[in-house]
């Protein structure tokens, strides 16, 4: 056990009806980290953070909290708070009394509860909404209360329940910086359950890819993106061409009909792999001065980059540049070794 | 324009049956029986007060009695998985649709001096007591009669409540007994509040019940504006000022009962 490890889950398993959600869970979560849960809907990231809040408990494994096991301890014995989903304020409460209602039951002084949640209510930008009722808040101020709801018990852990799904685009970039500066000045763990891909990347410390009850991979943001470990967490973070290869031996891939030389190794010989190529990856050049000639299929301007679906060999490739070039020109495609990510076949 | 012409006939239906009845009860409140203008029928009710502290009595037992069985099983009938409720809501409404008279004439044959329960009692060889033409007689039938009207609403708000509410709750440190006190009590209070007009109102002025279930000497309003209204003492000017009174004072009670509400959902009882 490492020196700062707070949370450790170890061969979690979980099923409602026969239907195995979380199959064999192991994951260990230092204390002041921002570790993200990510995968699709139905892989188990909210159900693994309702087992961490003591909402439901395990058919078989242990939670250990600071090394005690906490499989059966009642969510209002946990020094654990919870951010929920679309917010869960009281409604016949006001602002104030939605923050102090923690507070309260532990018969905190009420001068104190003053104290506390006023300093709550500037950490997350609301001074002066403590009277108004919660139903005549906005998405994104109903959801500072819940985070200073939580916040203001002063937990060892915040859980985080795909908090900003209710939120449009632009107040949800604004929430994760604010998320972000919240964790980095109060030093506390949180974990953080999304299916935004973009989100994990920003805000966590450590990402924890799942599907279908399984951890597939864990690391930081940029381990997850630059070296995904399977073809799923390649194409779920970011988006990936995926095409069928094969290793002819260690550093060398065969795929659209080409050979290419290639970091990865100890695949063994002329196996079938995915070869991962992130379409930022792959460079626009005249035919002829590129490795995989091609056609533009179709154009579609994103902003930053242009994003074109090149016709080469029997693969479409999706390419991300800032050159344009128009449907039916002919390209060729080039790319370096560090480009090609090779998985086993899933 | 085309909206105001849709509301017509209901404007038209509340003059013909609302408006115009209720100025005919306050018309005939205040008049003679030669047609003069009076307030003597509402100095002569004074003689009645006792038949109203009866009824606001009973009705008001009948009303506690029934919140404090219908409220933990509204809460149990909540928390019964979605599928089985519906048969629970319907056993619990059956009753309902057998004749209102016919199931008070089975309290009455159950609680008579040589009904089920005395005759019972006299098989096993004990005393036999009298129930029938009690004010018990008059609560039971009303508790009987008016449980669904308070199980109903309440359990209808409290399916409502969002369940992580109660999990919001348990997560910010509050066990069983406070996330009933802080989170559950105060949310299901609108249905307790139309329950307890649902079963106050109808108890407060009813006579059948205390007609079959009370007899002569149990009387209560409903049973005296009845009088005034078909039989030998037809005075249909008191009966109106009784019933007029009686709306004033039905009026009061629900407005004492809406402010105790609003005052506690706004977190002053903690």
């Amino acid at each position: 056990m490492s020196q700062n490890e707070l949370i450790r889950l170890t061969d979690v398993v979980k099923s409602y009806n026969d239907e195995t959600v979380l199959k064999s869970i192991n994951l260990y979560i230092k204390d002041g980290e921002f570790v993200t849960l990510l995968g699709p809907s139905g892989c188990g990231k909210t159900t693994t953070l309702r087992l961490i809040g003591g909402f439901e408990e395990p058919d078989s494994g242990d939670i250990l909290f600071e090394g005690k096991r906490m499989n059966e301890v009642p969510p209002y014995k946990r020094n654990i708070n919870t951010v929920f989903q679309r917010y869960a304020l009281f409604p016949h409460y006001n602002t104030y009394d939605n923050i102090a209602f923690g507070l309260r039951i532990k018969k905190t002084p009420e001068d104190e509860i003053k104290k506390k949640v006023g300093s709550m209510l500037e950490l997350v930008n609301l001074e002066g909404f403590e009277r108004r009722s919660v139903s005549s808040l906005s998405g994104g101020q109903q959801q500072r209360v819940a985070i200073a709801r939580a916040l203001v018990n002063e937990p060892k852990v915040l859980l985080l329940d795909e908090p900003l799904g209710a939120l449009d685009l632009k107040l949800r970039k604004e929430m994760q910086v604010e998320l972000k500066r919240i964790h980095d000045q109060l030093e506390m763990t949180f974990i953080y359950v999304t299916h935004d891909q973009e989100e994990a990347l920003t805000m966590s410390d450590t990402v924890v890819v799942m599907n279908r009850g399984e951890i597939l991979q864990v690391g930081t943001p940029v381990d997850i993106y630059n070296e995904p470990k399977s073809a799923f967490v390649a194409d779920f973070i970011g988006e990936s061409n995926i095409i069928d290869g094969i290793m002819l031996r260690d550093r060398e891939v065969s795929f659209a009909g080409k050979t290419f030389e290639c970091v990865d190794s100890g695949f063994g010989e002329n196996t079938p792999v995915d070869v991962v190529i992130r379409p930022e990856d792959l460079k626009l050049r005249p035919v002829g001065e590129g490795m995989i000639d091609g056609v533009v299929e179709s154009v579609v301007f994103k902003g930053v980059h242009y994003e074109m679906m090149v016709r080469a060999a029997e693969f479409t490739f999706m390419v991300q540049s800032t050159l344009y070039r128009e449907v039916g020109a002919e390209v060729s495609l080039r790319l370096t070794p560090d480009d090609i990510h090779i998985m086993h076949k899933s | 324009m085309k909206k105001t012409i849709l509301a017509l006939p209901y404007v038209v239906w509340m003059a013909i049956f609302i408006i115009v009845p209720l100025l005919l009860v306050v018309g005939y409140a205040f008049t003679t029986r030669t047609g003069g203008f009076t307030l003597d029928n509402f100095s002569t009710m004074l003689e009645y007060t006792p038949i109203f502290t009866r009824s606001f009595g009973l009705a008001f037992t009948a009303t506690v009695i029934c919140l404090v069985i219908a409220y933990p099983l509204a809460y149990i009938l909540s928390q019964r998985e979605i599928s089985h409720q519906s048969l629970y809501i319907t056993l619990l409404m059956l009753p309902m649709w057998m004749n209102f008279l016919l199931r008070t004439y089975a309290w009455m044959s159950i609680l008579e001096n040589k009904g089920f329960i005395n005759r019972f009692l006299d098989l096993i060889g004990l005393p036999t007591v009298t129930l029938i033409n009690t004010p018990f007689a008059i609560v039971l039938g009303m508790v009987y009669n008016y449980l669904p009207f308070m199980v109903l609403p309440i359990y209808t708000v409290m399916i409502k409540i969002d369940k992580r509410l109660i999990e919001a709750a348990q997560d910010l440190g509050a066990n069983s007994a406070t996330v009933f006190r802080r989170v559950l009590f105060p949310l299901s209070l609108p249905g307790v509040l139309s329950g307890i007009t649902m079963v106050f109102v109808p108890g407060v002025s009813t006579f059948v019940i205390s007609n079959l279930l009370g007899g002569g000497k149990n009387m209560m309003v409903g049973d005296l504006i009845e009088k005034q209204f078909i039989g030998a003492a037809y005075n249909p000017y008191l009966g109106s000022a009784i019933a007029l009174v009686m709306m004033v004072l039905i009026f009061i009670c629900m407005w004492i009962v809406d402010r105790f509400t609003d005052d506690s959902s706004q977190g002053v009882i903690m």
